[in-house]
């Protein structure tokens, strides 16, 4: 059993609407699993099914090989999008009434917030209300809160909202740190820049149904195009291009760089190796930039949702 | 898992801790001590105004009929003419002039009699002349036909019907009055809890969902387990509240009559000479007495315990109702169009127990309403010092039970929809379907 959590064919009507169509994941033990889609796509309700918070119309969703059930909670840790503290409340209350609802003990969960506190630095917060705290401050109390009780599956909804690039970093070595720990991650976010760096897993939901999933790496390589970014300098730059444009399909250049003559995207098809792209471009002039282009994440979510 | 007794614990020590709440629960009684005492000296500061009445009786019928009180001096003006005496009342800021004109025979001295003032005169004063005026001539007219005054007092009787049931359980009119004010006491207690508390518990539940952390709740715990306990930890707060309320209240009224030596009772001299009369014709001894037969007359066992019932009941089925408004919205702007439904019938409950059971306990209409779930706490509550048969309070209850279950039922349904919903405010056919999600 390498996955962790599995919905298998999630169905949920809400009246007329069709908020999940069929939907079957599976997130895989240890991995960090990217739950991306547009607004509306169903990634919420998918998510609130895992949490119990909504039942299905159809299908069934297994923890850990056992069909969900109350007891299941303790091992979710749940950060939604939606997400706010008792404002009257203190921080040190807050957390353990919070952790306690997760099912542990008040003494365990105290030991527990002191760690995670000191590590955050956030100690001589205990005391305060919530309200006396600026919103990046409350959303650290909120990822503590959420992974105080080591779930085996930790979900995180837009985790990075609301911070500063430091400890949007902070939380990002801690999401990791987890992984390492043995947790699983399912993390939903429209940046995709930090899909980029966190996901080793995706699956892409559009309208109410999945569209695309796999392993990241996987997915990439099935987007590619074999284009290549080609840089060149030559003093004789228009009959070079010219030359080149007679063997290749040339594109318009996607990046940047300084002191390039000729700048271009160059797509080749299967029958040729991109050596023999190479050793032809160094054949006509000099090259001082040569990539493939990978297709981003970003590029990937686009084209997919375009095209459904 | 049972997060129920966390839940309530949390929700029990959030109402307490609050300053909103400590302060309204030791500044409530303050005020409300402070505004009987201002209501009373008030009233005994009007009470205390001493007027003068000069009457210009021309008949000689009624000249001694006006004997001076505390507050009123009359003067006799017999010597003057109606001008002189209208001048002259006028000159001295009297409060009016009474003016009985010359007439031929008896039967026709009421039909002239005047009373002449600045201000149009209290009510109490004029009915208090005419009360006097209609006996003195009610007498004279006797007197006329020849019987005597000893006889006209003899013929004066005190009819006080004594009603006994065909079981044998005497009954009274203070006994009646005793019963209404218990049962009032407990149906208006029970309304004011629902109110007060029942909007607390649909804040809490709005603020719940304004600060965005009823999901964070709702992926550990059932909403229904978080609606009770909101339910319950409220209740307990509102109790505590109460029970502060009524030992502040009491310690302050006995502290304040004490030092401003306002007797209640003596509010008003009008009610005091009714009392008196009426002491008169039993004696305070007896009154005394039979207000303590009343009390023991009552079924005090079957009121307590159903006090106890119908009070939880009556309260649980209500504010589930509030929790769901509560979740049904965003922010308390939104809850009008929903709180009519809910105020209505309680509105209503109340006026069937004050106008309906005091005029016939065990009428149709007091009947019915004590059977209808959210009119039926508080009518019952009012109708059993009057006694009901234990299989109307029992059958009452069950349905009271009943509709408690379906409306945590529906309150439960709207409120896991609804709590995760924000943005808009919806309509009752959206809240229609949420029940079916």
């Amino acid at each position: 059993m390498n996955d962790l959590l599995v919905a298998d064919s999630v169905s949920k009507n809400f009246g007329n609407f069709k908020a999940l169509n069929q939907v079957s994941i599976a997130v895989p033990k240890g991995s960090i699993f990217g739950l991306l889609g547009p607004n509306g796509a169903g990634k919420t309700t998918l998510i609130r099914i895992i949490n119990q918070i909504t039942m299905p119309d159809e299908g069934t969703v297994q923890l850990d090989g056992q069909p969900l059930k109350p007891e299941h909670i303790r091992d979710i840790g749940y950060l939604p999008e939606e997400r706010g503290l008792y404002k009257s409340m203190k921080v040190g209350e807050q957390a353990l009434y919070l952790a306690q609802l997760k099912g542990m003990a008040k003494s365990e969960a105290k030991t527990r917030l002191k760690y995670w506190f000191d590590k955050l630095e956030i100690g001589d917060w205990w005391n305060k209300k919530i309200q006396e705290l600026s919103k990046g401050q409350a959303q650290k109390i909120q990822f503590v809160v959420t992974v105080l009780h080591k779930p085996k599956l930790l979900i995180f909804d837009e985790p990075f909202s609301g911070f500063d690039p430091i400890n949007a970093n902070l939380i990002k070595d801690e999401i990791l740190q987890l992984r390492d720990d043995g947790a699983t991650v399912i993390f939903s976010t429209h940046r995709m820049e930090s899909v980029e760096e966190l996901c080793d897993h995706i699956a892409l939901l559009d309208k109410s149904k999945k569209i695309l999933d796999g392993k990241l790496n996987d997915i990439k390589r099935q987007f590619k195009t074999n284009t290549f970014e080609v840089g060149l300098q030559s003093n004789n730059s228009n009959a070079v291009l010219t030359e080149i444009k007679d063997k290749f399909e040339v594109l318009p250049a996607t990046f940047k760089n300084l002191n390039d003559d000729i700048k271009m995207n160059v797509k080749i098809d299967d029958s040729i190796s991109s050596n023999d792209l190479l050793s032809f471009l160094a054949s006509k002039a000099e090259v001082h930039h040569f990539v493939e282009v990978i297709p981003t994440a970003n590029d990937i979510f686009i084209e997919t949702v375009k095209n459904n | 898992m049972n997060h129920l007794p966390l839940i309530v614990k949390r929700e029990y020590l959030t109402k307490v801790k609050n300053k909103s709440f400590i302060v309204m629960t030791f500044l409530s009684p303050l005020i409300m001590i402070a505004l009987i005492a201002v209501v009373a000296y008030l009233s005994q500061l009007n009470n205390d105004k001493k007027r003068t009445i000069s009457v210009l009786d021309e008949t000689g019928y009624l000249k001694d009929v006006f004997q001076n009180t505390e507050n009123t001096t009359y003067n006799n003006l017999s010597d003057f003419s109606l001008e002189e005496a209208m001048t002259l009342v006028k000159e001295t800021e009297e409060y009016g002039l009474l003016h009985i004109d010359k007439v031929d025979s008896l039967d026709e001295v009421s039909k002239n009699i005047k009373f002449y003032s600045e201000e149009s005169p209290s009510l109490t004063v004029i009915s208090g002349i005419e009360r006097k005026i209609e006996k003195r001539l009610r007498e004279m007219k006797l007197q006329k036909d020849g019987v005597t005054l000893a006889q006209i007092e003899a013929s004066k009787t005190n009819v006080d019907i004594t009603q006994e049931s065909f079981d044998g359980e005497k009954t009274s009119k203070i006994d009646n009055i005793i019963k209404l004010a218990f049962g009032g006491i407990a149906g208006y207690l029970l309304f004011m809890f629902i109110i007060i508390y029942g909007n607390m518990i649909m804040r809490s539940v709005i603020e719940e969902k304004t600060s965005r952390i009823i999901e964070v709740i709702i992926s550990s715990v059932k909403p229904v387990q978080l609606m009770m306990g909101k339910i319950i930890g409220t209740s307990l707060a509102g109790v505590t509240q109460f029970a502060i309320w009524v030992v502040l209240g009491g310690v302050l009224m006995v502290v304040v009559s004490a030092i401003f030596g306002i007797d209640m009772s003596q509010a008003s001299s009008q009610q005091q000479e009714i009392m008196n009369q009426a002491m008169q014709a039993e004696g305070t001894q007896a009154i005394a007495e039979s207000i303590l037969n009343g009390i023991n007359n009552l079924p005090i066992l079957n009121l307590v315990i159903a006090f106890i019932f119908f009070f939880i009941g009556g309260y649980l089925l209500y504010s589930s109702l509030y929790a769901a408004i509560g979740a049904a919205v965003d922010n308390e702007t939104d809850t009008q169009q929903f709180m009519l439904p809910i105020l209505m019938p309680l509105i209503l409950a109340v006026y069937v127990g004050v106008f309906t059971v005091i005029e016939d306990p065990h009428g149709t209409v007091s009947t019915v309403f004590s059977f209808i779930p959210l009119t039926s706490p508080v009518v019952m509550l009012m109708r059993i010092p009057f006694g009901v048969p234990p299989w109307q309070q029992v059958l009452s209850l069950l349905l009271l039970i009943g509709s408690f279950m379906f409306a945590v039922w529906f309150a439960a349904k709207i409120y896991r929809v609804g709590i995760l919903m924000y943005g808009k405010k919806p309509t009752y056919k959206e809240l229609f379907k949420w029940l079916k999600y």
